[in-house]
């Protein structure tokens, strides 16, 4: 990821040069100058690898997922053949692998990806597309793809082909199994084509919608994080979407004095303020916007104050932290929260997005019989009048998982067992509240204190809270 | 830049012309619609005027609402006379408001919006030159562009002036243009009269090879005389309707008005659904009459 980081920079700032030279030089090209072109041959796979095509499965799949197939096939010769594994297969969890060149081509006289494809079954193709060449995917396109159990064709259209003047990435796909079953599916013919009967652009960022973020000064985010979709009508009549990396868009900030967006869409908050982000692709204007907000930089949670002898710490900078196996359990298959650990500004932080639910385990089980309160530094973005959190801590180590579990914010289902400890109306946005819990008598909680394994935070109310950041977590004796 | 263009399609539509009428082929490209036309037995003898004076034009020059000596309307959902839905089941109201039809930057624009009036969940406009200009036989010919989506229909067509007093299909329906927005590379030509109408019209669609016909102008015409009607898209002749080919009368021998609308829904091309994106326009760069 770090590395990643480092290739966008190095990028920006070459063309950045690029740029500066030009501005600086009015002389115009000369009639003579030809400039260097990569080769536009548009075939990928007919019937064999087109020259200099080469293989590369994902790391975790199963590597023999793909062969060469002379029984099955649409046209010719032969067909490109997909095995997906079943769940629990040893050799790989998934089928996924990128065709790469060589030698860049040079698509841009085309507007698709084309071919034929048939499966076993009509499994749904998870991610299928061009444009990843295990370098900076710059140009990266993905959409999925249900097949039928006859043949078909299928097209992914290039969202902006202009770009396309030297790619590496031909063809990508990953597909698990089907409702954890394996399966079998072809593709042939496939090719690059100028069909001509790919219109109407509808570019599209955040899923078409206006959202307003707090992001802080310093940090950097990216549009690709944000639901960067094309979508063209085809000859059939049907609409079709593909999710587009960022350097197919131009991304313009309505204030460059707080943020920058660079030509692979990082944003960069440079200043306090507000800016809206907007988008276009071949001068066709995006749906959908971002504004961010920057009061300044991230406010760094209040340092605790108690003596580490009188705490019992999980999680914060000033204390020595008990092991813990996760700060996210990453909880199949109801759990949609992302993040955890982050640093930011030296500090560490518990960041996390999409938040639902999340849970930290202890590697081992706490006694905390001598403590007296839990106290815990919750920082939102976005700030949901009902914004309701259960926060529970749990043993999962007594003879039945005994708990005790807490409200924040409100109680909406009026639960008598899990009190309100701090309420709703003292959050404030892009703010941190410490909220200091009571550890209360078993008698009214059940919860066995010798053995306290799991904290857990419930966004009850599925509030619209896509960020949430957490800090200092820890028990304390009064 | 118009000009130019009216000439070169001009200059290939003469081409044709003489093709049908077998004068001569000059290269084994041109000679390829000769086979074509030729299966026609009616070929021999048949005269083919070449129209040349232009009679009416609407260039759609001056901003606003659209010239009212030339263009009258069909408002509402349908009446009497044609049934509910304009006797297609079609979803549409149509307007003469600003929002639905208009003349701008020399196009008129024909504009289908997705909202609730007076019933309907549409609205749209269709213009027509009823009791403004009707002609029997000639050149009629408009440059337009197509909106696209499921549901979306856009119809050049002329209608018998006589259809109050002779009841459709007897007074006759040619339609130039029409197109499903759910096939963007294809459009339909087709007559209806008593014997051939509605499922049953005399019918042949054009498609585009590697283009589709909502991404720019083309020209849809016919060139109609006493026993033929010739059906061309831009350049190309891509059907001739005479009356051997009808299955009933010839009814295509008295003046016909013209309507350009842009209908949403209705049986020719089903409901819209929620990928069918609106509003859609429909662009028409002009409309131009001849005679012989």
């Amino acid at each position: 990821m770090k590395n990643r980081k480092y290739i966008y920079l190095k990028n920006s700032f070459v063309l950045g040069l690029f740029f500066a030279a030009s501005v600086s030089c009015d002389r115009e090209i000369s009639d003579e100058v030809q400039f260097a072109t990569f080769p536009n041959s548009p075939e990928v796979f007919m019937d064999g690898f087109t020259g200099g095509l080469n293989y590369f499965p994902f790391e975790g799949s199963y590597f023999q997922a793909f062969t060469v197939d002379q029984e099955t096939k649409y046209k010719g010769t032969s067909a490109m053949r997909f095995d997906v594994p079943n769940v629990g297969d040893p050799l790989g969890a998934y089928a996924g692998a990128i065709f790469r060149t060589e030698t860049a081509r040079d698509l841009s006289g085309y507007d698709a990806l084309t071919f034929w494809a048939k499966g076993t079954q009509a499994g749904l193709i998870n991610e299928i597309g061009f444009g990843q060449d295990f370098g900076e995917n710059k140009y990266l396109v993905t959409t999925d793809l249900l097949l039928t159990t006859g043949w078909k064709k299928y097209i992914i259209p290039i969202p902006d082909a202009t770009k396309l003047i030297a790619e590496r990435g031909m063809f990508w796909y990953a597909e698990g199994p089907e409702n954890g079953k394996g399966y079998t599916f072809w593709i042939d013919e496939l090719k690059f084509e100028k069909l001509g009967t790919i219109a109407q652009p509808r570019p599209s960022i955040l899923k078409g919608e206006d959202k307003v973020e707090i992001q802080f000064l310093g940090n950097s985010i990216s549009m690709a994080d944000y639901g960067l979709t094309q979508t063209f009508n085809l000859e059939s009549g049907v609409n079709q979407t593909v999710t587009a990396a960022p350097a197919y868009f131009s991304f313009k900030s309505s204030n460059i004095e707080v943020a920058r967006v660079s030509d692979i869409g990082i944003v960069t908050l440079v200043g306090r303020g507000t800016s809206k982000i907007t988008a276009s692709i071949g001068g066709v204007k995006a749906t959908g916007s971002l504004t961010v907000n920057v009061p300044g930089s991230f406010p760094v949670a209040p340092v605790p104050t108690l003596d580490q002898n009188k705490v019992i710490s999980i999680f914060s900078d000033k204390y020595t932290n008990v092991p813990v196996n996760y700060y996210n359990g990453y909880w199949a298959p109801f759990q949609t929260t992302r993040g955890e650990q982050a640093i930011i500004d030296g500090q560490n932080v518990l960041n996390y997005t999409e938040f639902n639910f999340v849970g930290t385990q202890l590697t081992t089980p706490l006694n905390i019989s001598e403590m007296t309160h839990f106290s815990v530094d919750i920082m939102m973005l976005e700030l949901p009048t009902d914004i309701d959190l259960l926060l529970t801590f749990k043993n999962e180590n007594s003879a039945a998982t005994t708990f005790q579990q807490n409200r924040i914010g409100q109680s909406y289902q009026l639960d008598p067992r899990a009190p309100v400890v701090y309420p709703s109306a003292n959050f404030k946005a892009g703010v941190w509240s410490t909220i200091k819990i009571p550890i209360r008598p078993t008698s009214e909680t059940s919860l066995d204190k010798t053995g306290v394994n799991l904290i857990i935070i419930e966004n009850i109310k599925s509030s619209n809270v896509k960020t949430i950041y957490v800090d200092n977590m820890y028990f304390y004796k009064e | 830049m118009e000009k130019i263009l009216k000439r070169k399609k001009m200059k290939k539509i003469n081409i044709n012309l003489m093709l049908i009428k077998g004068l001569g082929f000059k290269s084994l490209f041109l000679a390829l619609p000769l086979f074509v036309i030729s299966s026609c037995s009616s070929d021999e003898k048949q005269t083919v005027a070449q129209f040349t004076e232009l009679v009416m034009q609407d260039e759609f020059t001056t901003d606003g609402a659209p010239n009212s000596t030339i263009w009258t309307y069909d408002l509402g959902t349908g009446n009497s006379d044609t049934g509910a839905g304009w006797g297609n089941n079609e979803l549409q109201s149509y307007t003469n408001r600003t929002e639905n039809v208009k003349v701008e930057n020399g196009y008129l624009l024909i504009t289908a919006k997705k909202e609730s009036f007076n019933g309907a969940s549409y609205t749209s406009a269709r213009l027509t030159t009823k009791g403004l200009f009707e002609q029997a036989y000639g050149r009629f010919e408009a440059r337009i562009r197509v909106p696209y989506g499921q549901g979306i229909w856009p119809a050049f067509w002329l209608l018998g002036a006589n259809c109050d007093e002779v009841a459709w299909p007897q007074c006759g329906e040619i339609d130039i243009m029409e197109y499903r927005g759910q096939e963007p590379t294809t459009v339909l030509g087709s007559v209806h009269g008593p014997g051939y109408s509605g499922a049953n019209a005399i019918t042949k669609s054009y498609s585009l090879l590697n283009d589709r016909f909502d991404t720019g102008f083309h020209i849809f015409g016919i060139e109609w005389g006493p026993d033929y009607i010739n059906y061309y898209v831009d350049d190309v002749l891509y059907n001739q309707i005479t009356p051997s080919n009808v299955k009933g009368e010839w009814v295509f021998d008295h003046p016909f008005y013209i309507i350009i609308n842009l209908a949403v829904g209705g049986n020719f091309v089903g409901a819209p659904n929620s990928e069918t994106v609106f509003p859609q326009t429909m662009l028409v760069d002009y409309v131009r009459v001849y005679k012989k």
